[in-house]
């Protein structure tokens, strides 16, 4: 019998109990604490181009830009495998830069999510692209940008033809 | 009519679950006794039926029968064999008929083999198993019929989507939702006991091979899907912490808790509603991700066609459930009597220390992938990846493993840190040495160091309760912990080393020209087309040589699919002990150049041969119990054969 009045501290079962409960909820509450503090610092935050023209991220922010390549925009540098083009949504346009391999369906015209930085000098440095992976797949900003912004955009990019 | 047959064993199925649950509950309240026999073989044939439904599914999808809109929508009769066949469940709807068949099966072996349950208890947990079996075969009988005909017919199939024609499709789903899925066993186990108040040693040592079976599958899907989204997707990563990825990871933290408190449960009587919890949690999880994926809700690199609709039809199921589970539980925890006490270190302790930050982690994981739902409520689109769930979710994995390697050399209900302390001397000079070579190589990021160091002090500290034991006798549990544990570190130090170390080229070269990737030197030799069954494809030879070794040849592709038109990179992967090289060819380049990405990524097979020892651990473990109850219930019919004898 002492041997578990030793083990137990010479607590009573529901004081262990408690004790357990309080520590339990004490760490998940830091775990939910430092979770709100790191998403409100580490999300990346989706941009159209007039919202970035307007208000810029920080340069050391990771964001994302969605919209559509300006026709005749796509130049493909001397290295062979960076690529600049222009991303707008009818209302203004933001230059990129990326270096890789594009997506398939990345083609003057249709919608792209570049994932990367906004460079001092305005330009965006996007190390990934998102386009549409097929026809049944689109990424949701593309889809909602489709549904909401066409016509505008239609506009907007037939203007520069 | 074939397809009208699996219907009918569908809502066969459906309506058994019906009778499994009213005769399992009037059963458990107490009225119809004469109910209680039929429940056991209901979950049997019910499990019976959804099986015959799903293959059914199978052979259409073997036949191209384009009368069947789903085989219309998803198969092409020109697609190889195996690919028609994993097609069957390449889809949402014929996905959701294979969730539900393990749902099903899982239920029909508790019922045929869970002996040691009280009788009362067994009939709440497969009313249970019932209970939640309905809410998704109504969702499938309302909203996902996969048998639904096409009138007329098509003359030919949309195909499927070619990144899925991979034998990953074949073993990764079927693998994981067995564990998913299986999980749901806990989760009516949970409710059993709750509903009967019988939680004891005895509820964990029945619930313990069941969890311990799904936790193994899980471990082996989600290993097996990081390699394949590895090599098929062309981006050398293994982990993008997306949603859908994030989705099977939050079931298995839960499920890993919840093993190792039911262990505790089982040999020491503590933490008795914590398991109860961690049991409706786990499954709970399964069922979020399950929300996550098929609704389409979040944008994931893993989507495929989906139809956000159908998800308000889940969320409503998930409210049902999860909101009964907790409900239930907060009216009956308070009247679960407390376990046994145990001193501030012992291995109760440390157990409990484990399944605190693993609710943590979970915690963080469950946040970040939500966290662009609640934001996107007030209109800000956000996306949450590896700047948040790294540096977070280190802040607690990393004591974390701490505690792995001090735990398992403690004893039960009370120990010292003294008596601990000289083994796990070695552990912490592999930490030490892990550093400073480390720290001599330099380069490595903050949490690569970390996590290399103590993947090193975790490898030394993982085989440290093996010392002073008769290896041949040592129980086949203790040996699956050892070799889980040493799993965790292998998965560990093989990320840090990948993301600390992994060279990347891209380049646009011409034929003939050769390029430096790290230790590698790789001449592209010719690009040719090739073709295929359903496609055609661009493939470049090149020569590898690893320093002054011999050279080896490797193939790349980019893909053309026609049905449907899409395009892919197949990586070409060359494996050495020390690494891999990953290489894609991507488009032609002006001046007759092709772009070549190429990777070479040291110690990266680590990462899922880590993961195949956690899930040998797990089998070992599983065996070993196994084994030993079936021991017990041999030498306990002896015993009683002999006193009849003496009678």
């Amino acid at each position: 019998m002492n041997a578990v009045n030793a083990a137990g501290g010479g607590l009573k079962p529901k004081h262990q109990r408690l004790i357990l409960v309080v520590v339990a909820l004490a760490i998940l509450i830091a775990a939910a604490l430092l979770a709100i503090w790191g998403l409100r610092s580490q999300a990346s935050y989706f941009y159209v181009p007039s919202e970035m023209v307007v208000s810029p991220p920080d340069p050391s922010q990771a964001v994302r830009l969605g919209g559509m390549v300006r026709q005749g925009s796509i130049v493909t540098e001397a290295d062979g495998v960076t690529i600049a083009f222009v991303v707008g949504d009818g209302d203004a346009t933001v230059p990129v830069r990326f270096k890789g391999i594009v997506p398939s369906l990345f083609v003057e015209g249709s919608g792209v999510v570049a994932e990367g930085k906004l460079a001092a000098d305005g330009t965006f440095i996007a190390d990934n692209l998102l386009a549409k992976h097929d026809e049944n797949y689109v990424p949701r900003e593309l889809q909602d940008m489709t549904e909401h912004q066409k016509d505008d955009l239609a506009a907007g990019v037939s203007d520069l033809q | 009519m074939i397809a009208e047959l699996g219907l009918a064993a569908l809502w066969l199925a459906a309506a058994l679950a019906v009778l499994q649950l009213v005769a399992g509950a009037t059963a458990v309240a107490g009225k119809g006794k004469g109910l209680s026999g039929v429940v056991r073989p209901v979950a049997v044939v019910q499990g019976l039926f959804i099986l015959l439904s799903f293959l059914v599914l199978i052979v259409l999808f073997a036949r191209t029968d384009l009368s069947v809109k789903l085989v219309a929508l998803s198969s092409h009769s020109a697609k190889p064999f195996i690919f028609k066949i994993a097609g069957a469940w390449g889809n949402h709807e014929g996905s959701m008929l294979l969730w539900v068949m393990v749902m099903g099966l899982a239920g029909a072996f508790v019922a045929l083999f869970e002996r040691r349950l009280p009788e009362r208890t067994m009939l709440a947990t497969l009313a249970g198993q019932a209970f939640v079996s309905l809410g998704f075969y109504a969702f499938l009988l309302a909203s996902s019929n996969p048998f639904e005909r096409l009138n007329p017919a098509a003359v030919e199939g949309n195909g499927l989507n070619p990144l899925l024609q991979d034998i990953g499709l074949a073993f990764h789903p079927p693998t994981l939702y067995l564990g998913y899925v299986g999980l749901s066993v806990a989760f009516s186990f949970a409710i059993g006991a709750l509903v009967t108040r019988e939680v004891g040693p005895a509820f964990a040592k029945a619930m313990r091979p069941w969890v311990l079976g799904a936790w193994i599958f899980l471990t082996i899907g989600i290993t097996a899907g990081s390699y394949w989204a590895y090599y098929e997707l062309g981006w050398g990563g293994w982990w993008f912490w997306d949603p859908v990825e994030n989705a099977s990871l939050m079931p298995w933290l839960a499920a890993t808790a919840l093993l190792h408190s039911a262990s505790v449960l089982a040999s020491r009587d503590a933490l008795r509603t914590w398991t109860v919890m961690l049991g409706v949690v786990a499954f709970s999880m399964s069922m979020v991700g399950t929300f996550l994926v098929r609704s389409g809700i979040l944008t994931s690199v893993h989507a495929f066609a989906v139809d956000p609709e159908r998800g308000t039809f889940i969320l409503v199921l998930l409210a049902i459930y999860i909101g009964g589970a907790l409900t239930l539980f907060g009216l009956r925890a308070t009247t679960v009597a407390e376990g046994k006490q145990f001193n501030t270190v012992s291995r109760e302790s440390a157990l409990v220390i484990n399944n605190v930050l693993l609710s943590a982690i979970l915690a963080i994981v469950l946040f970040g992938t939500l966290y662009p739902l609640v934001t996107e409520a007030f209109d800000t689109k956000v996306s949450v990846g590896p700047p948040y769930f790294n540096p977070v979710g280190a802040i607690f994995f990393f004591p974390m493993l701490l505690v792995l390697m001090v735990g398992p050399l403690l004893r039960w209900r009370t120990d010292s840190l003294g008596r601990v302390s000289k083994p796990l001397i070695f552990a912490g000079l592999a930490v030490l040495a892990a550093m400073i070579a480390l720290l001599i190589k330099g380069g490595a990021g903050l949490l690569p160091f970390i996590g290399m160091a103590l993947a090193a002090g975790l490898a030394i500290a993982s085989v440290l309760p093996l010392r002073g034991r008769n290896l041949r006798r040592t129980p086949l549990a203790t040996w699956g912990m050892v070799v889980a544990h040493l799993g965790v570190a292998v998965t560990l130090f093989g990320m840090g080393c990948e993301t600390a170390y992994k060279v990347e080229k891209l380049e646009a070269v011409k034929v003939g020209e050769s390029t430096q990737v790290g230790p590698w030197q790789v001449t592209l030799k010719a690009v040719s087309p090739v073709a295929g069954p359903n496609w055609t494809a661009l493939e470049a030879a090149m020569g590898a040589r690893y320093g002054d070794g011999p050279e080896y040849t490797i193939t790349p592709q980019s893909r053309n699919f026609w049905t449907p038109p899409q395009q892919t990179a197949e990586s070409a992967l060359l494996t050495r002990w020390n690494g891999q090289l990953y290489a894609v060819i991507g488009g032609e380049a002006d001046g007759g150049r092709w772009q070549l990405r190429l990777w070479w990524k040291p110690f990266v097979t680590l990462i899922w041969l880590g993961g195949l020892l956690i899930a040998l651990g797990g089998t070992l473990a599983l065996v070993g119990r196994v084994a030993s109850d079936i021991r017990r219930g041999i030498a306990r019919v002896k015993i009683a054969e002999r006193k009849e004898g003496m009678a």
